[in-house]
């Protein structure tokens, strides 16, 4: 159905392929959440491991941030159809914590929870290879508490809802267990470039 | 009840098209969009995804949340012109009776508020973040009056407030619904409305003058009014739990 007097703003070429469909450009940084930013304590900030309801390993702050840190740009995708390019995150891989409690990947699936207990599942396939970090700085500056910080988890090649803020656990799961948006009609992967939105979406 | 909600998740809802019935300025920065599409009723919260086509096949694809009162015969939409917008210039420059385009919806299962929810509600909405609460009130009005509730409203200047006359005539008609208008760089136009920015001491003072907690707190605008409402709210003692938040990122390039 075409819309009368609609031309639209299509970008050129090389910004257009890294646009999946159904998204638009932003160059601001808009915030999404449900409720109310909790405020984070970094003096009680703890971040787990679990493997089902078991806790593997933790960290405090300090020893958090003594993991090796990675530096990784990437564009971002939002559901509600924002997408941002060249986003300069920095934190520590997935890999690097799994490695660093003496573990490999699990369970084929994990759940990502945060202190203000919204959580989201994740396949662990996409946490692993270099693909996901719990990131604690942007563009250089300790996250701010809007956009998450002190931490959050960044899985950018998924929709942003799946990149937890104010993360506080991994856990994984046997099961694909729906986390806060999942159980409220969103996709249980979220892949941008299938335009995986809701669960009615293949 | 909308798809939504029966089945706790929107079924593989479709586009459908929608037709414009009639459009009109509501402030000099918002358009009222009026229109029919086949969607089913919706809740007060919601939001439709608005999917704009070109003749060459682009198409441009918008939330923009519901303003008119669940089972009103139009469903009405806030458009805020945004410099160097994509989507929202051909709603307010361009759109017309009679345009049609594609609409998937209602969407949104968590920024809500139904009757049986109940009170004490407060609504806090910034700019045109009042859109979903607009449809709050007007839900309220019908079939929960006399629901103690507080509407926050913040905008620069009171004629950029959307709908001010009915929020009048609301407030006159239902002891129970107080609105405040605060104008962050204008004047304060009506009796009890604030002048300045509703920041902490402000809303505060505002729950105080209320006497109620909210039992409901449903907060809309721009992240920094959310970040300060939500934040007093919290330093208040109400519950996180409480407290549903939904923040414009007042992106010009995204809209």
């Amino acid at each position: 159905m075409t819309t009368r007097g609609f031309t639209g703003r299509p970008l050129g070429p090389d910004l257009a392929r890294r646009l999946p469909p159904g998204q638009s450009r932003t160059v601001d940084f808009p915030v999404l959440s449900a409720g109310p930013t909790p405020p984070v304590d970094l003096r009680a900030w703890r971040f787990s491991l679990k493997v089902g309801p078991r806790e593997v390993a933790s960290w405090d702050w300090e020893t958090f941030n003594a993991l090796p840190q990675t530096a990784l740009t990437c564009d971002i995708h939002c559901v509600t159809t924002w997408s941002k390019f060249d986003t300069p995150w920095e934190g520590v891989l997935v890999d690097h914590i799994l490695a660093a409690a003496g573990l490999a990947a699990p369970t084929p699936f994990t759940l990502a929870w945060s202190f203000d207990d919204y959580s989201t599942n994740v396949p662990t396939a996409d946490l692993t290879g270099g693909q996901a970090m719990v990131a604690l700085r942007y563009e250089g500056k300790p996250l701010d508490a809007a956009h998450g910080g002190p931490a959050r988890l960044l899985v950018p090649h998924l929709y942003l809802w799946k990149s937890a803020k104010w993360i506080r656990a991994l856990q994984f799961t046997e099961r694909d267990e729906p986390g806060f948006w999942e159980t409220r009609g969103y996709h249980m992967r979220g892949d941008p470039w299938r335009e995986q939105r809701y669960d009615s979406d293949s | 009840m909308s798809a939504v909600l029966a089945g706790g998740a929107p079924r593989a809802l479709p586009w459908v098209a929608a037709t414009i019935t009639r459009t009109q300025a509501c402030t000099p920065r918002l358009r009222s969009i009026f229109l029919r599409a086949p969607t089913a009723p919706h809740v007060a919260g919601q939001h439709l995804d608005v999917r704009l086509t070109a003749a060459d096949g682009y198409h441009a694809r918008r939330p923009y949340s519901i303003a008119s009162a669940p089972g009103a015969a139009e469903t009405e939409l806030l458009v805020e012109s945004l410099p160097g917008g994509e989507v929202s210039p051909w709603f307010v420059d361009v759109a017309a009776p009679g345009d049609t385009f594609e609409v998937k919806g209602p969407l949104g299962g968590v920024f809500l508020w139904r009757p049986e929810d109940r009170g004490p509600l407060l609504l806090a909405g910034g700019g045109s973040g009042i859109a979903p609460l607009l449809s709050m009130v007007r839900e309220r009005a019908a079939r929960a009056p006399g629901m103690p509730t507080l509407l926050l409203y913040s905008v620069r200047r009171f004629e950029e407030a959307a709908y001010p006359e009915e929020l009048d005539a609301l407030e006159r008609a239902d002891p129970a619904l107080r609105v405040v208008i605060a104008t962050t760089r204008g004047p304060a136009e009506r009796p009890g409305d604030h002048e300045g920015r509703f920041d902490e001491r402000a809303v505060a003072e505002q729950l105080a003058r209320w006497g109620h907690s909210p039992l409901r707190a449903l907060v809309c605008g721009p992240t920094a009014f959310v970040e300060a409402v939500t934040g007093t709210l919290l330093g208040a003692g109400v519950p996180a739990s409480r407290i549903l938040a939904e923040r414009f990122g007042g992106s010009a390039a995204a809209a």
